[in-house]
């Protein structure tokens, strides 16, 4: 098992070295010389050459490559254009305000998810599985930005019941999760970000039961007396390993694919630092959110798939 | 209506009774015959034909010019004289924006997956086929793609280069790629050490003519159907970057960048303001079931 855990840790790295590439060709991406944004449009080319090598823009791209690599592991990613913060501070306050959405929305959407997929799986053909099939696909269907716009009218413009954006009322200092001044910033957003994953969850978590339940073993089961309760715990432990690897992905998605929800409800977090940051078209931002993002995401497909080989020793990767 | 179900239910199972047991009907034909009597997905690729159409014959069907602005018409409520939707923000008609809008959309919604399909599925037929340290090559490089969430990748790149569409599309693509490739690579995988194609190779043939007459055959169906389901998919994240404003530029009618704009009016007009989400939400989900039912019906497993 160790060497397992070892080699799969190994294996993450160059995925990560990977995405650090994508990340940083990012910049050049972009149209333009990526010093226009600092740069004032009446520079003479002196001080262009000077600028260009004061940010090292004059080294060859390799080596500008291996130089932002060595800033990146002491937890330098240069300096926001618009707010002149840190790109670090930027996007770990904003990361942990989306971990907050994310604390309430995972088990949630995991908790509901599962279950009705549950219930579909074990009932196929079934009015239950039908309605709970139909619900799947709406719920993936969804453009969730568009269900927070229908929730805030509902619940904020008509009803007046729930504020319809930002996190806690004007002049406030803090998130305080006890409050309900506070707290009840977080239920729309959190409803919202839920829905998607589910639909997939419930989605996947039906297939995966409905199969198992088809085989051999099951019948084995059966024939040998087992119970109808504890032939379901068989056939559900047989299909965590399916149903933890979407949960491995959804949970990636409402972490870095909240962008469109938090943009909606002005929830100052990753997400919306993004849209700020392309709006501002402040690259550097940009580059270190989505780098962020994406390293929490390869974080955790990595602890799925160690905690599926935990589960069921067979699925270990070569 | 009752009555006609009750006659209508004897003739089919007659006409049933009627073909011979024996008769053995083509892949396609089976196909046919089992979306023809899928209600489900006949139903929703009705509702997709209509937008299609709506979208190619806007100029025909819209009631008003979708840029024609009105000062006095702004923010108007459904059925506002003759605005079968209302206006937005500029005094123009909903209805036609809606309808324009289904261009772009659409346009935004295939042609990203169209060019997946055929680069993904190119990459992953040859990635399958060799084998060895090509396939390596390729499948490693896909993870890394695979390592970002979808609309996160979609969104680096379109932001990065500034959106537009001819960026918003090229972004969509690049996110498409990877699992297009994985799904052909698996595919051309489980059929490359089948026997007949050992046998073509005894008989002479050449690498390209077995891609060509044995894989392609075998790798085709998934990859179509798998398309199909990335169209949802792709309709959703287009008119995600419109929204975040990285895609169309105003005034073109969109659905994501109308929703985008009216969003500042949902104290004014509540429901027209929610229109064109609720016009994306149909069409993703009419998009889905067609590719749920194509699925079933072409018995592919993805």
């Amino acid at each position: 098992m160790i060497f397992y855990i070892l080699r799969r840790i190994l294996y993450a790295v160059p995925i990560a070295l990977g995405v650090s590439v994508v990340c940083f060709s990012l910049v050049y991406i972009a149209p333009g010389d990526p010093l226009q944004t600092v740069m004032p449009p009446d520079a003479t080319a002196e001080t262009i050459e000077i600028v260009k090598h004061a940010y090292g823009f004059d080294k060859p791209i390799p080596v500008q490559y291996l130089i932002w690599l060595g800033r990146l592991a002491t937890g330098d990613m240069g300096m926001s254009i618009s707010t002149r913060r840190p790109v670090f501070l930027e996007v770990t306050d904003a990361l942990a305000n989306t971990s907050l959405l994310a604390l309430f929305a995972v088990p949630i959407a995991f908790s509901l998810g599962y279950a009705i997929g549950v219930v579909a799986g074990c009932f196929p053909g079934r009015w239950i599985d039908r309605v709970v099939t139909g619900t799947a696909v709406i719920g993936v269907s969804l453009p969730n930005y568009w269900l927070g716009i229908v929730l805030v009218i509902v619940f904020a413009v008509e009803y007046m019941l729930l504020p319809a954006t930002g996190m806690g009322p004007t002049g406030s200092t803090g998130f305080r999760i006890l409050e309900w001044s506070s707290a009840k910033y977080l239920i729309l957003p959190v409803i919202t970000l839920a829905m998607i994953p589910i639909g997939i969850l419930a989605r996947t978590t039906r297939a995966a039961v409905a199969e198992v339940r088809n085989q051999d073993f099951v019948q084995t089961l059966r024939a040998k007396g087992l119970s109808e309760g504890a032939v379901i715990r068989h056939v559900l432990k047989n299909s965590l390993p399916q149903v933890m690897a979407v949960m491995g992905l959804q949970f990636g998605y409402l972490l870095g694919g909240s962008i469109l929800v938090e943009t909606v409800f002005t929830w100052p977090g990753s997400g919306f630092l993004l849209s700020k940051a392309i709006i501002n078209r402040d690259v550097p931002v940009l580059q270190g959110t989505i780098l962020t993002l994406s390293l929490v995401f390869v974080a955790t497909n990595l602890v799925v798939d160690l905690l599926q080989s935990l589960v069921d020793p067979r699925i270990r990767r070569g | 209506m009752t009555d006609i179900a009750a006659i209508d239910r004897p003739l089919d199972t007659f006409d049933e009774q009627a073909a011979p047991a024996t008769r053995v009907r083509g892949y396609w034909r089976s196909v046919l015959y089992r979306l023809r009597h899928d209600p489900v997905t006949l139903f929703f690729a009705a509702i997709v034909l209509l937008v299609v159409l709506a979208a190619i014959f806007a100029p025909l069907i819209a009631p008003f010019d979708p840029y024609k602005e009105s000062v006095v018409g702004r923010l108007k409520p459904l059925g506002w004289r003759g605005h079968l939707f209302g206006t937005d923000e500029l005094g123009r008609d909903m209805l036609s924006r809606l309808i324009y809008g289904g261009r772009v959309s659409l346009l935004m919604g295939v042609v990203p997956v169209l060019i997946a399909s055929i680069v993904g599925g190119l990459l992953g037929v040859v990635g399958g086929f060799a084998g060895g340290r090509i396939n390596t090559a390729i499948m490693r490089t896909m993870d890394v793609f695979y390592a970002f969430p979808s609309v996160l990748l979609a969104v680096a790149v379109a932001g990065a280069m500034g959106g537009g569409i001819t960026n918003g599309m090229l972004a969509l693509t690049l996110v498409f790629i990877p699992p297009m490739c994985r799904v052909a690579e698996t595919a051309t995988t489980q059929i490359r050490m089948l026997d007949y194609i050992e046998a073509a190779r005894a008989t002479g043939a050449g690498t390209v003519t077995v891609i060509r007459y044995h894989v392609l055959g075998n790798v085709l169906g998934p990859v179509f159907v798998y398309a199909s389901s990335l169209v949802s998919v792709s309709i959703l994240l287009a008119s995600g970057l419109s929204f975040l404003g990285l895609g169309v530029r105003p005034p073109t009618a969109d659905w994501g960048l109308m929703l985008s704009t009216l969003r500042q009016s949902i104290y004014v007009v509540p429901i027209v303001c929610a229109l064109p989400g609720a016009v994306i939400f149909v069409s993703s989900v009419s998009f889905n079931l067609v590719s749920d039912g194509l699925r079933a019906a072409m018995d592919v497993r993805l």
